[in-house]
This record gives structure tokens, C-alpha cells and sequence, in this order.
């Protein structure tokens, strides 16, 4: 029975030697697995993935959370880990800017492309998903663009607040909410993409939402860490993260109003 | 010390243990005096939310019973809202999450009741109704006043359900354990702190209470059942 327990003892041991832990938003939900399993392939290193809000995950972190890399949806939070010693700041990588979206059932009779967010006030909408704006980048751009399209006060009363962005994504996915302002990247994620159509939100109507990816200090591989992230600068890497609508600004995804 | 969020929490376990009295009193009813060979099965279901994650019962609540669903679109059509989200979602949640905590005490102190009470009660003309609601409820006070207690502690302290299906909206489905649980995640500890000190101290004196109640109090006096004990 020691014995047995030795060996699990051992073997956890020898698994953590040999993987890192990824800490990432949850808008990196479905392009993160993509990109450490064609990671894991290339190299053989294995990456485990934990996701949250950038606010909550950065909040475990503080309190020593185990991980290795910080992805988050939100340049603000790496920059406080930095300030706090608890990031290094040489590593600090911002691989895309997060695109929000409004995001609708296929069954909904909203025509997005006519209406865009004002789309939101139509009385057969009666919750709206966002992510919570105290722990999510995207909730605070949602109730940032709302505020731009001075709708806010109206709809407020029908908000719906996601743990994260990608809670907020299912509250609408399942059809709880009618109408949701979530991530770009699961908006095109394969779960959702046949579900629903989607009006990408102007990039001025919300603070830019830098995703950016650092190595914890925490971290005892940060050498490992630090190989993982500069694959984000390969071509492969940034192909991928470009089908998830991670891109560096350059291209607007809200022309041709975004229309599947 | 957000009150708005603890006194929503505190009405919605208020509600819901009210309605487990009603719920519950037929149900442990039927569980002690059912001679049904496959009552072990009601029996398993009934305490199926003692080791069921919270996360189950959120996911049927969300989605079983979400508008893609012919019972949420029943619902829908009824109310006009889906259930998550709403304030009724939470009490429904809730009904089904704390109800063995209500019908296992009132079962287990329906059981305790001597039979030969009841057979006396019996030749002396009552019937079973009758010897339920002039023998066997006066007798339970400690297993109702118990499982009263004990719905409305484990509602009180709910938190995956109402994570999954509440969507955290102020005054309607932000009970205290998700207030606590947003405060934590913000790092404001000393808010966090508060509540969850108003919460532990709640939730012991209640549970005080109740064992207080099963020692001293109500049936235990061995006066109030007579020769019998």
C-alpha cells in the first residue's frame, strides 16, 4: 500500500517535471487546446490548460496559484502581475487584439446587419449575456459599448452577467439569453459557428482589448514557458489563433457586417 | 456587507424551506409507511442531491429545462421568461437541491414514532389521517423543526446552482455566496470577509439550534411520550 502510494507520489512528481500549466482567459477556450495540442506534437512537451476570467485567474495568481503562463484577455492585469514582481516583464507577449461580437440564435428574427446594437432593444430580447464586468475584459467592453451606443441604461435591467466570457457564451448558445455580447473567438469556435450569426462591435465603442501572454516568476520552467510562447510568434501559431480571430488589429472583421 | 444580496438570500431560503414543509411532509410520509417493494428506489432519488455536484443540477436547470427544451418552452409559454435567470429559477433549484435535507429528518422522526401509539390511537377510532396529524406530527416536532433548519441552512449557503443558472444579477439572483464569491475574485478581502463572517455565524447558529432542539428540547423530555419510552 506505501508502495503504491510512493509510485502515485513519483509519478505526479515526474508529470509536473515535464509540463507546463497554462493559466488563460476564457476566450482562449477553443483556440488554446488547438494550439498546445500542435505544440505538444511539434515538441513533445505537454501543456496543461486551466481557464477562467483574466480578473479571477489573475486574483489565483496573487494568491500562488501553480501555473506557469498567464494568458489574458486584458493587457491591464499581465501589467499589474508585472508591477506586483509577480510576472516577468521581458516575456510580456501581446499576440492579438479580442474582438467583441454580438451574437444571436439562428432562429432569432434580429437582423443584425441593419440594426447592429441597437438590435438589443427589440422587445423579443429579453436577457442580453455579457461576461461580469468586475472579473472579464470582455464584460467591461460590453458595457463599455453599450454605454458608446448609449443603450445602456435601457437594456441594463436585462443584463445577464457570465462568470466568464465563455459562461456568457453558453447562456446564449443555450438559448436562456436571446442575445449575447461575447468573444469573436468562440463565435467562430466549431461549437458555436453553425449555431448562430454574429455583428462584430466597432473597435472604437470599447477600449482595446490587448491579449496579452506572460511567464509567471512563480513559474520553476520558465524556460520551457518561455519556448511555448515564443511558438505563438510562428507562422503555424499565428494561422491558428487567425482562424479564431486573434489577429494584431490590422484586420476588420466588421466588414461585410460580419455575416455568416 | 452587500444586505441587498443577503437579504434576497435569506427570502429565498425562507421560501424555500416553507415550501419543503409542504413538499416534504407527504413525501417522508409515503417513505415510512409505503410497503412498496421498489420504494428503495424513491428513497435513492429523494437523497440524490446529497452526492449530486451542484453542477448536475445546473446543467438540467439550464439546459433541460432551457427554451430549447419541450418542458422550458412549456414553462416559457406559461410565463413568459425561461427559467434561469429569474428568481423562481433559483427556488426551483433550490427545491430540488435542499430537499433531503428536509424530508430525511421528517422521515426519520415520522419512523421514530411508536407503533403501538398508533395502533392504540387506531382502536381507539382515528383514523390514519387522524393519527398522522394528532400523534405522529406532534410527536415530530424535532425532526420538522430539524429539517426546516436544515433546508434553509444548505439554501442559505448554495452556490453552484445559483453560479450556473443565476447570472448574477443584482437584487434578483446575486444571493450571498455569490456575492462573497465576486468579492474574492476582485481581491476586496475585507468586504469578502464580512460576509462570509455573518454567513459561518449564521449558518453555526442555526445548526445550534437544531441540535440544541434534538438534546433539550420539544420530544426528547421523556414526560411528553410517557410509559411507552
Amino acid at each position: 500500500m506505501r508502495k503504491l502510494l510512493a509510485l502515485i507520489l513519483l509519478s505526479g512528481a515526474f508529470a509536473t517535471a515535464q509540463e507546463i500549466t497554462v493559466a488563460a482567459a476564457a476566450d482562449m477556450s477553443a483556440a488554446l487546446p488547438e494550439l498546445a495540442a500542435a505544440y505538444t506534437k511539434k515538441t513533445g512537451q505537454t501543456v496543461k490548460l486551466s481557464f477562467g476570467s483574466s480578473g479571477n485567474l489573475t486574483n489565483q495568481i496573487r494568491n500562488g496559484a501553480p501555473f506557469d503562463v498567464f494568458f489574458s484577455a486584458d493587457e491591464e492585469y499581465p501589467q499589474q502581475l508585472i508591477a506586483e514582481g509577480l510576472a516577468s516583464k521581458d516575456t510580456l507577449y501581446r499576440y492579438a487584439v479580442g474582438r467583441l461580437v454580438l451574437w444571436v440564435p439562428n432562429d432569432s428574427p434580429l437582423d443584425l446587419s441593419k440594426l447592429g446594437m441597437k438590435a438589443l432593444l427589440d422587445p423579443s430580447v429579453k436577457k442580453i449575456a455579457i461576461g461580469n464586468p468586475a472579473t472579464a475584459p470582455y464584460g467591461r467592453a460590453a458595457a463599455a459599448a453599450l454605454r458608446h451606443f448609449g443603450i445602456y441604461d435601457q437594456v441594463s435591467s436585462r443584463l445577464v452577467l457570465g462568470e466568464n466570457i465563455s459562461q456568457a457564451a453558453q447562456f446564449v448558445e443555450s438559448g436562456n439569453a436571446q442575445a449575447g455580447l461575447i468573444a469573436l473567438s468562440h463565435a467562430l469556435a466549431p461549437a458555436m459557428k453553425d449555431k448562430g450569426r454574429y455583428w462584430t462591435v466597432p473597435l472604437d465603442a470599447y477600449p482595446t482589448l490587448n491579449q496579452a501572454a506572460v511567464v509567471l516568476s512563480l513559474s520553476n520552467q520558465s524556460d520551457a514557458a518561455r519556448r511555448f510562447l515564443d511558438f505563438l510568434r510562428t507562422p503555424e501559431a499565428t494561422s491558428l489563433l487567425a482562424s479564431y480571430g486573434f489577429t494584431v488589429a490590422a484586420e476588420d472583421h466588421s466588414k461585410g457586417a460580419g455575416w455568416k | 456587507m452587500n444586505w441587498e444580496a443577503f437579504w434576497l438570500t435569506v427570502r429565498l431560503a425562507a421560501i424555500v424551506s416553507t415550501l419543503l414543509i409542504a413538499i416534504g411532509i407527504p413525501i417522508a410520509y409515503w417513505l415510512t409507511y409505503s410497503r412498496w417493494r421498489w420504494k428503495f428506489l424513491v428513497e435513492a432519488t429523494v437523497a440524490l442531491p446529497i452526492v449530486l455536484p451542484p453542477t448536475v443540477l445546473g446543467f438540467y436547470v439550464l439546459v433541460a429545462l432551457g427554451s430549447r427544451s419541450p418542458l422550458g418552452r412549456w414553462w416559457e409559454s406559461l410565463t413568459g421568461h425561461t427559467l434561469a435567470f429569474t428568481f423562481e429559477g433559483l427556488v426551483i433549484g433550490s427545491l430540488l437541491y435542499s430537499l433531503p435535507f428536509a424530508v430525511q429528518p421528517f422521515a426519520a422522526s415520522f419512523g421514530a414514532v411508536d407503533s403501538r401509539l398508533l395502533r392504540a390511537s387506531a382502536s381507539l377510532g382515528h383514523s390514519p389521517a387522524q393519527t398522522f396529524r394528532r400523534i405522529v406530527l406532534p410527536l415530530s416536532k424535532a425532526g420538522l423543526v430539524t429539517g426546516f433548519a436544515l433546508s434553509f441552512a444548505h439554501t442559505l449557503g448554495e452556490f453552484g446552482v445559483v453560479l450556473m443558472v443565476g447570472g448574477n444579477i443584482p437584487g434578483v439572483t446575486r444571493t450571498i455566496s455569490i456575492d462573497i464569491y465576486d468579492q474574492v475574485e476582485t481581491a476586496n478581502y475585507s468586504s469578502a470577509n464580512q460576509t462570509a463572517l455573518v454567513l459561518l455565524i449564521m449558518s453555526f447558529v442555526l445548526l445550534s439550534v437544531v441540535y440544541g432542539l434534538n438534546r433539550y428540547g420539544l420530544n426528547r423530555r421523556p414526560w411528553v411520550v410517557g410509559p411507552w419510552r
